[in-house]
């Protein structure tokens, strides 16, 4: 997967996105449209569907080596199964910086305050559980695919702007 | 389906027994969905749903623990006294279960356990242990949209599970069991596919020993292109399983639910004039509160009264879309070709092995059967569907299912992002705004 090729730059660059449920919930509709939202802005998803558990979650990811995970949950657990698996995604050296995102509808009630604040502490780059989340979405992908370039490694930040560290460039799958 | 309704020897103490009686004194049965956790509330709503104003058959939903086999988090939570979203039929033991349905349960009263596990082994057990004989799921109805479990163990698991309660039949007690076939996805899945696993789960469930069986199909955007589908579930029943009890189910509309009351009471309401239209002899409803939580009691009986109501008066009026069948339905030459496409997908299927569970898993393998928007890493995930302009589902991609000579398939059109929105949304805004329309006009 780790294969350097050439980019169309004009449109920030096509990134590798990882799509995925969280572990208790089964829900697959809003997977799938967030596989196609992000298709439409030129990227290729590996959506890893319904119901992962964190250690799956980790394991595909350090195989696929994305250059964005996007974890999308409805069913109200969202909060707590998030919280693991982005856990479980930052004790893997290799994804400790790749930018990682979670949205939909996260908590049962719909209004604790310190939510967004322990995700991103947590070590999400973005959080989106508001009805006008879509637009910012987007906007967040577009930085990163901006962000994304053809020079190697990142700086190592932990940010969302960043490249990841590592050999490999820019990378989607071969083909694409 | 009526050759096969009368082979009920001895049955009429169990569940298809029931439901064939009242189909032969042409009154449709309805049944909710209801599951509670508090022993004494999951009793009460038995007991609200068998005295409701309506010919009703019991339910007990499980909670989704339950259904995931963690029977460890069932206890937990009951002792700390969480809510849980079902009853743990398996947690709570026998002695506490037969509590429950204890006098609620009889002849004119059966209950059936519904659950959603792809293995649902000990939940079968459970069910078997405090007289209970009816439920329902499948092989892959019950994996591919909600599990990550390999398709190769659910069959597995199903088999067992079949097995198991056809071991139970005695002369005055005929296992049942259901198969969700006809409702995968909720949504978005074209009928013929929802047809042909219907029966392909039913001969699986036959194959390994049962007896009386009902084949379902869930409401989906046309009253008329459902009106089809339905015909040709029931031909392809009688020509298929001619020689077990068997009965057709209809689902009120399991996708994106109306928000207004009205709206609701509507597609509730058309999904009984299909049941009656089309000779199902059971209907499972939907309530009013369904966009917004899981229904009370007193939410579902009103439910089921209203169902009942609707049946009782479309019986005696004809369907409001001009037809009591789709035409050329009987025959299989006419219609939009769903009979063709099923048997053609169902044949595909039985070619490929003897056993029908080993026939399933290559089928799945090799994308004969592939249900559009399903994520399951043992669905092929080449195939879509989509809403053309007059509502009625259809294929925009067949990936490598062998019906290609007999759909239609757009040469240039994709789903894209507000495409999906606006299809998953359709029958919500079509039912909502109908009232709408009504009340400005009004």
């Amino acid at each position: 997967m780790s294969t350097d090729q050439s980019m169309n730059t004009q449109q920030g660059n096509p990134l590798a996105v990882v799509v995925s449920g969280l572990s208790s919930d089964a829900h697959t509709w809003n997977l799938v449209y967030m596989q196609l939202v992000l298709e439409e802005l030129g990227h290729t998803v590996t959506n890893l569907g319904a119901c992962v558990a964190e250690e799956e979650l980790a394991a595909r990811c350090r195989t696929i080596q994305p250059d964005l995970i996007v974890l999308s949950s409805v069913n109200g657990h969202g909060f707590q199964d998030g919280l693991r698996a982005i856990t479980a995604l930052r004790e893997c050296p290799e994804l400790m910086t790749t930018p990682a995102v979670i949205g939909g509808k996260l908590d049962i009630v719909g209004g604790d305050p310190t939510m967004i604040g322990q995700l991103l502490d947590a070590g999400f780059d973005g959080v989106f559980t508001e009805p006008q989340a879509l637009s910012a979405f987007r906007s967040f992908v577009a930085f990163v695919s901006d962000a994304t370039v053809e020079t190697g490694a990142g700086a190592g930040e932990p940010s969302a702007a960043d490249v990841r560290p590592g050999p490999a460039t820019v990378t989607s799958p071969v083909g694409a | 389906m009526p050759a096969s309704s009368s082979t009920s020897v001895g049955l009429s103490g169990s569940f298809g027994g029931l439901v064939a009686r009242r189909q032969a004194e042409g009154t449709l049965v309805v049944q909710p969905r209801m599951g509670f956790a508090d022993p004494a509330k999951m009793r009460a709503g038995l007991i609200a749903a068998k005295h409701a104003r309506a010919c009703t058959v019991g339910t007990i939903t499980l909670d989704s623990y339950t259904r995931m086999g963690d029977h460890a988090s069932v206890l937990a939570a009951l002792d700390r006294g969480d809510e849980l979203n079902g009853y743990p039929i398996v947690g709570h033991g026998v002695a506490t279960t037969r509590s429950v349905t204890h006098g609620v349960a009889e002849r004119d009263f059966p209950i059936q356990v519904r659950h959603g596990s792809a293995d649902p082994r000990s939940i079968v057990t459970a069910l078997l242990a405090v007289g209970l004989d009816a439920t329902e799921g499948g092989p892959v109805s019950y994996c591919l949209p909600y599990s990550r479990t390999p398709l190769a163990r659910s069959v597995e698991h199903w088999q067992e599970s079949c097995e198991l309660l056809a071991a139970a039949r005695t002369q005055d007690r005929e296992p049942h069991l259901e198969t969700f076939g006809g409702c995968m996805m909720g949504q978005l899945c074209p009928p013929a596919l929802l047809v042909a696993l219907s029966v392909l789960e039913g001969l699986f469930f036959v194959q390994h020993g049962l007896r009386s069986i009902s084949l379902s199909y869930a409401q989906q955007t046309s009253a008329e292109q459902d009106t089809e589908a339905v015909t040709a579930l029931r031909r392809l029943t009688a020509e298929l399983l001619p020689d077990v009890q068997s009965h057709i189910v209809i689902y009120s509309y399991m996708g994106v639910y109306p928000c207004t009351p009205a709206g609701a009471r509507r597609l509730l309401a058309e999904s009984v004039r299909l049941a009656v239209a089309t000779g199902a002899a059971r209907l499972i409803v939907k309530t009013s509160a369904e966009a917004f939580r899981i229904p009370t009691i007193e939410e579902n009986v009103l439910a089921l009264e209203e169902a009942a109501l609707v049946a009782s008066a479309a019986r005696d009026a004809p369907a409001p879309w001009g037809m009591s069948a789709a035409p050329g339905t009987a025959t299989g030459t006419g219609g939009t070709g769903i009979y063709a496409q099923a048997l053609a997908l169902i044949s595909a299927v039985l070619d490929l092995a003897d056993d029908v569970g080993r026939a399933l898993l290559l089928a799945f393998s090799r994308g004969y059967l592939d249900v559009p928007y399903c994520l399951h890493p043992d669905n092929a995930g080449r195939s879509r569907g989509y809403l053309d302009s007059a509502g009625r589902l259809q294929w925009q991609r067949i990936g490598s299912m062998p019906i290609r000579h007999l759909a239609e398939v757009p040469a240039q059109t994709r789903m894209t992002s507000a495409g999906l929105l606006d299809s998953l949304s359709f029958v919500q805004n079509k039912f909502d705004h109908a009232g709408l329309a009504r009340s400005i006009g009004s």
